[in-house]
């Protein structure tokens, strides 16, 4: 194992944060603060609870979850795009680090990021909203989980990108909508019968059930279905970069 | 220290850039690849440091296969890219750091800040990288190859848009390299730079490697030498007795050049001028020329076309 590499990694990519901190961490934590300000508390207070749940309190999983998975996925594609995009990649692919190394310090990095900024959301939202997490444990694992997981699926975008339009593309297009539509705002149980089934399909459905149950022992889908199908999800990131590195596709000629 | 065999690479638009290359470099020695734009120099380099995919072949780094024990293989080497390519945001001295770190060796600051005034860049540390010229980032670049003190370096194109006087700097840091046993391999348009550094040359052409062969060994071999001398008066034709030397009259009958073959050192000149005496031929003084390593270097690959 190449220890300093992952360090080396891991390092410059954090104070790549440092260096972007606007860009980075304020920015989401305003946005999440401006869903508060209009879904909970302006248009909020005049829907009915959610099983039990105030709708502003019951948005707060749905909206950490958003962010965490939207900044993953740019944090790792960016982190892994950039060097292609000016070709500093060289020094990388020169290196004697495995492709295990490359990717563990790099998700690492993203994973990292994309975890302080949901417990920063985490905090903001406690200034708008009462909350209780029924289990701290769960939250904490599902959260890491889904950065870690996200973070790869995002390192994969990074390494398919051939420009900044792909590098968009997949996020504004795929996965905003998945995340929106996977009951970030409300609960699947809401949904006419035939579309209770479709979104079954999503797979940030199953992410967001889960989240949302370690916060208020409600889920929309069982628990168990929701933490085979996080893994599912993240073997299969797995297996596809295991497969990128192998061909060197789309970074090494 | 480097064995390259039956290399071949055909990249994915089915271009060959390169045949069945055949090298094995010195341990010790500054080897300088020389060959026109698109003979296949980088693809070369790319694939013994692992950024380029052979199609076959085999590359061993000091007695570790390339592919196989990869680890060992690339921490034994520095690579100098052509391009300028760096990091804009960065600090000079984080990014000497990144590289050390990233080839598997621990912090060492001392050995950073040697580097970083060899090739002065050492008032710059802190500066960010997209505030340096380009001479500061070619150098900048080298700095981040020697980070981790390898035992090989490449250097692909080192002095391609580099200012004469920087040049000078550049040849001298490499010589010093050489004197510390760094194996040091270049590429290079600039003959002149193969010409004034290299121990041995290899000419590449259309991929494939058409000479490998000791520097002086090679102007010896293939250079050609010439003998002008000035007439005392002008000659129309030569006289029967000369015709069995390659004497030419220049244009306008002044001159007379006398080409020989380097190998045989005198080249038979006391016979010619004998020979040139006896017919009456005077001259009022004479010079010789021998070819330079840049038209060695045209004429052979002109040759393989």
């Amino acid at each position: 194992m190449n220890f300093h590499a992952i360090r080396a990694i891991y390092k410059f990519e954090m104070s790549r944060t440092r260096r972007t901190l606007l860009q980075s961490i304020v920015s989401p934590v305003l946005s999440t603060s401006l869903y508060f300000v209009v879904f909970g508390s302006a248009i909020g207070s005049r829907i009915t609870d959610i099983d039990g749940v105030t709708y502003g309190a019951f948005i707060v999983p749905g909206l950490i979850m958003l962010s965490t998975l939207t900044t993953s996925i740019s944090n790792a594609s960016f982190a892994i795009y950039f060097p292609k995009f000016t070709g500093t990649i060289y020094e990388l692919l020169s290196a004697p680090v495995s492709y295990f190394e490359i990717v563990v310090s790099y998700v690492g990095a993203a994973a990292t990021k994309s975890l302080i900024l949901g417990l920063l959301i985490l905090g903001t939202a406690h200034f708008f909203v009462p909350l209780k997490i029924a289990h701290p444990v769960w939250m904490l694992t599902f959260l890491v989980l889904t950065a870690v997981t996200f973070s790869l699926f995002g390192f994969m975008i990074g390494i398919w990108a051939d420009g900044f339009e792909k590098l968009q593309m997949v996020p504004l297009l795929i996965v905003t909508p998945l995340t929106f539509l996977g009951g970030s705002f409300y609960s699947i149980h809401m949904l006419p019968p035939f579309w209770q089934k479709v979104t079954l399909f999503n797979p940030v459905v199953y992410l967001i059930s889960a989240f949302r149950w370690s916060f208020f022992e409600r889920a929309d889908v069982n628990v168990g279905i929701s933490l085979a199908m996080t893994f599912g999800f993240l073997l299969l990131c797995m297996a596809a970069l295991r497969w990128i590195f192998k061909t060197g596709y789309r970074l090494k000629a | 220290m480097l064995s390259v065999s039956n290399l071949s690479k055909v990249y994915a638009s089915g271009f060959q850039a390169l045949k069945r290359v055949n090298l094995e470099i010195r341990r010790g020695e500054i080897f300088a690849l020389l060959g026109p734009n698109g003979a296949g120099k980088t693809t070369l380099i790319g694939i013994v440091c692992g950024v380029v995919t052979a199609t076959e072949g085999r590359v061993v780094v000091d007695g570790h296969d390339n592919v196989r024990d990869y680890r060992a293989a690339r921490a034994k080497i520095g690579l100098v890219p052509q391009e300028l390519t760096t990091d804009a945001f960065e600090s000079v001295w984080n990014a000497v750091s990144f590289s050390r770190g990233l080839f598997g060796k621990p912090p060492n600051p001392a050995h950073i800040e040697t580097i970083l005034k060899q090739l002065s860049l050492w008032d710059k540390k802190d500066n960010k990288i997209m505030t340096l010229s380009g001479g500061m980032k070619r150098r900048l670049l080298i700095a981040k190859a020697l980070s981790h003190e390898p035992e090989i370096l490449f250097l692909d194109e080192p002095t391609a848009g580099v200012d004469v006087e920087l040049r000078r700097d550049m040849w001298e840091l490499v010589r010093s390299l050489r004197d510390k046993g760094v194996t040091i391999i270049l590429t290079t348009h600039y003959i002149e730079e193969a010409e004034e550094m290299a121990d041995r040359i290899g000419v590449i052409s259309r991929g494939e490697i058409i000479l490998v062969e000791d520097k002086r060994e090679i102007i010896r071999k293939l250079g050609r030498k010439q003998l002008t001398l000035h007439l005392q008066g002008k000659v129309d034709r030569l006289p029967e007795s000369l015709a069995g030397y390659r004497l030419e009259i220049a244009p306008g009958g002044a001159e007379l050049v006398y080409t020989y073959d380097s190998q045989s050192e005198s080249g038979g000149i006391p016979a010619l001028l004998r020979d040139l005496h006896e017919a009456g031929i005077e001259f009022k003084d004479l010079n010789t020329d021998q070819s330079s390593l840049e038209e060695i270097f045209v004429s052979l690959v002109r040759e393989k076309r």
